[in-house]
Formats: structure tokens, C-alpha cells, sequence
């Protein structure tokens, strides 16, 4: 069966606290922390930051705590402007990005920061992606054709183009896979709604000449058809995509080439 | 089992494990049949309620000369039916879904479908029996 309640060791123990001194304007946070080398449960360390000496996202004060309170905090960032995926984190119950999540919103209560849901841990704030990645190189996540290359660009009119907005900017961070129930419970199988919406990106892709195979590599009731249109995925989505929207287009394009 | 354990036991390389035993072409008759019978069931379960409403406070005589009438007895069938169908495509999910032990799975798999068959011709033979009985 799935397994709803976490295995004995991983359940969170209560951690450390490091108060602030004369803080202006002091805020709470309470971090994720758990490390492979001292065979400890993972637990909550809560440590207090002054927001008048720090910058106004979650991942200035994650960066103020590594840098000036416990450099033992472990965390993946490097774009600190939403570009780069690398420090998507569960904030306040929702997975996003660190650097583009305003501290203020999250409006009432300590800032609670955990690492994204369901993925094997590395340490503290750090998930293994290692099968996210494989799954993404899996689609072949790139121009495939018969064809022979054109001796100068391949020409895409507007309207061709048009069709990869909402899905080319898509920087595989994570957010919306591991928010998807369907990819925690079957996430060995199941593609997940991120690799979806990038296999959809060439699957519309006007230049693209592979589609029928591509179709054919998702057309399996655990790469695509565990998506239960459950929706965490847009709703979760930190550039603002709709993988749910991408998933069924591929579904239908999936009816649309067989005899209804 | 610790993670160490865990890596010697399997080596595999990490896209060995994504690639898995690849796609089984399948899924596109079950997710479009588990929407054309919920298309169905709208309008069939519409008329079945409608159908129970009118037999409100009737008798035993009433409510049997109305599931004999030809109309009726042939959608009351298909209503069976296609029920009994969608029930069956929906479990079969729930079961892919949180069911990850292959023995039990495959023994649910097959128990949900005699079940359904069972509880669909029982329901069948219900009304033919209502419907060509003088």
C-alpha cells in the first residue's frame, strides 16, 4: 500500500533554538534540518532573524541565518531571482521558490520552511532529484527529426511559436511534481506533471518531427494517465504555468489519433 | 534498511530505473471509455431518479408494470450495465493508485472485475425477469 505516515526514523523530533538579540524586527523561522552523518531523526530548528538588517525574500533570511547564525544550514540556491529552480523549498505548506517568496507573505505566524515534499532527503533543505532529472532525460527533451538540418535556422511562423509560450519557460524546479499526490504515491512510474509539461513542449513543437513517437512513449497508465486532474500542480506552479492544462493536451491528442 | 544498504542492493543507473519497462501502449481505451460512461450515466442517471420519483408512494403492482414496460426495462438494463462498467474502471485506478504490492494487486484487479460482472448480470436478470414475466 501507499505509505500514509512517515517510517520511524524520519519522524521530526523537536530541535534547536537560536533566539535573536536586540532585533528590531524580529521574525520566527522554523527550518527542516536533517543530516546523513550523525544518525539522527530529522528535526525543527527555530531560529529568530531581524527583518530590519535582511532583504525582504525567504531566501535573504535562509542566506542571513547560513551566513551570520548557523552556517551548518544546507541549502541549494544560485539565480536569487527565479530563473534558475535551484531553491525550490516547501514555504508555509506551499512548494515555491525561495527567492521569489516574500517573507511578508506568509501572513501570520512563524515562516515554515521544509524541503519538497516525498524526494529522498541529501541533508537539510536539499532533495535528490536524481530520478526527477533521469525521468526529464527520459522524454529525450530535445529537437528530433528525419528531415535533414536545413543549411540555415528552421523558420517557425508566429503562430507556431505562439504555441510554447506557457511551457518553454518552465526552469524544472520541481514545485509542481512533488506537490502531485499521484506523483508521491507513484512517482517510480508516473512522469509527474513538470516532465509532462516539458515532453508536451515538444510534442507541439512545430519543427519537432517526432511526435507520433513521443506519443507513443507516454501513452502508458502510469507515465501520463496517473494524473487525476487533482490540480496542485498549476496551483502550486512558482512561474505562474499550468501543467494540468498541458497534461490534457497530450490526452486528447491521445484520443485524437486513435478511432474514438 | 539504511541508505547504504540501499545502494549496494541496487546499482541500477538512475535512467535503467526512469525508463523502467517502458511504455505499455495502453490507457487510452480505459481513460476515454471511463469518460464516454460517465457521459452516459448523466443522462441515463437522470432518467432512473426521474423514473423513482414517479413511483413514490405507488404499490407493488405499479412500481412492477413500470420496470416491465419495454422502454423502461431496456434502460434499466443499460443503466445496470454501464454502472456497473464505470464502477469497475474507476476501482481499477483507486487500486493502480495506492496498491503497490503486485499480488495483491492483480488479486483485486480480477476480484473487482467478477464482482462487477456478477452484480451487472444479477441486475440484468432482475429486470428481464420483471420485464418477461406475463
Amino acid at each position: 500500500m501507499a505509505e500514509f505516515s512517515l517510517p520511524k526514523n524520519s519522524k521530526i523530533q523537536p530541535g534547536k533554538h537560536y533566539p535573536a538579540k536586540d532585533a528590531k524586527k524580529p521574525r520566527t523561522f522554523r527550518i527542516y534540518r536533517w543530516s546523513p552523518d550523525d544518525g539522527q531523526n530529522p528535526r525543527i530548528d527555530t531560529y529568530e532573524v531581524d527583518l530590519a538588517a535582511c532583504g525582504p525574500m525567504v531566501l535573504d533570511a535562509l542566506l542571513k541565518i547560513k551566513n551570520e547564525i548557523d552556517p551548518t544550514l544546507t541549502l541549494r540556491r544560485s539565480c536569487r531571482e527565479g530563473i534558475c529552480g535551484s531553491c525550490a523549498m516547501n514555504i508555509d505548506g506551499t512548494n515555491t521558490l525561495a527567492c521569489t517568496c516574500a517573507i511578508d507573505s506568509v501572513a501570520k505566524g512563524d515562516v515554515k520552511i521544509y524541503p519538497l515534499p516525498h524526494m529522498p532527503v541529501v541533508k537539510d533543505l536539499v532533495p535528490d532529484l536524481t530520478h526527477f532529472y533521469a525521468q526529464f532525460a527520459s522524454i529525450k527533451p530535445w529537437l528530433r527529426t528525419q528531415s535533414p538540418a536545413p543549411d540555415k535556422e528552421r523558420l517557425q511562423s508566429p503562430e507556431e511559436r505562439k504555441k510554447l509560450d506557457g511551457l518553454y519557460e518552465c526552469i524544472l524546479c520541481a514545485c509542481c511534481s512533488t506537490s502531485c499526490p499521484s506523483y508521491w504515491w507513484n512517482g517510480d512510474k508516473y512522469l509527474g506533471p513538470a516532465i509532462l509539461l516539458q515532453a508536451y513542449r515538444w510534442i507541439v513543437d512545430s519543427r519537432d518531427e517526432a511526435t507520433g513517437e513521443r506519443l507513443d512513449d507516454l501513452e502508458d497508465p502510469f507515465k501520463l494517465y496517473r494524473c487525476h486532474t487533482i490540480m496542485n500542480c498549476t496551483r502550486t506552479c512558482p512561474k505562474g504555468l499550468n501543467p494540468a492544462k498541458a497534461i490534457a493536451e497530450i490526452k486528447k491528442l491521445m484520443v485524437e489519433r486513435r478511432s474514438a | 534498511m539504511s541508505a547504504k544498504e540501499a545502494v549496494v542492493k541496487d546499482r541500477r543507473n538512475p535512467m535503467k530505473v526512469a525508463r523502467g519497462l517502458g511504455s505499455s501502449q495502453s490507457g487510452v481505451g480505459h481513460w476515454w471509455t471511463q469518460r464516454v460512461t460517465a457521459a452516459a450515466l448523466v443522462l441515463l442517471g437522470i432518467w432512473f431518479v426521474l423514473t423513482v420519483l414517479c413511483l413514490l408512494h405507488a404499490d407493488y403492482a405499479t412500481a412492477r408494470a413500470t420496470v416491465a414496460k419495454p422502454w423502461n426495462a431496456l434502460l434499466l438494463i443499460a443503466f445496470v450495465l454501464t454502472m456497473f462498467w464505470h464502477a469497475v474502471l474507476g476501482l481499477q485506478v483507486v487500486i493502480e493508485d495506492y496498491v503497490h504490492v503486485r499480488w495483491k494487486e492483480v488479486v483485486l484487479m480480477v476480484a473487482i472485475k467478477f464482482i462487477a460482472v456478477l452484480g451487472a448480470l444479477a441486475g440484468v436478470l432482475a429486470v428481464l425477469r420483471i420485464a418477461l414475466t406475463p
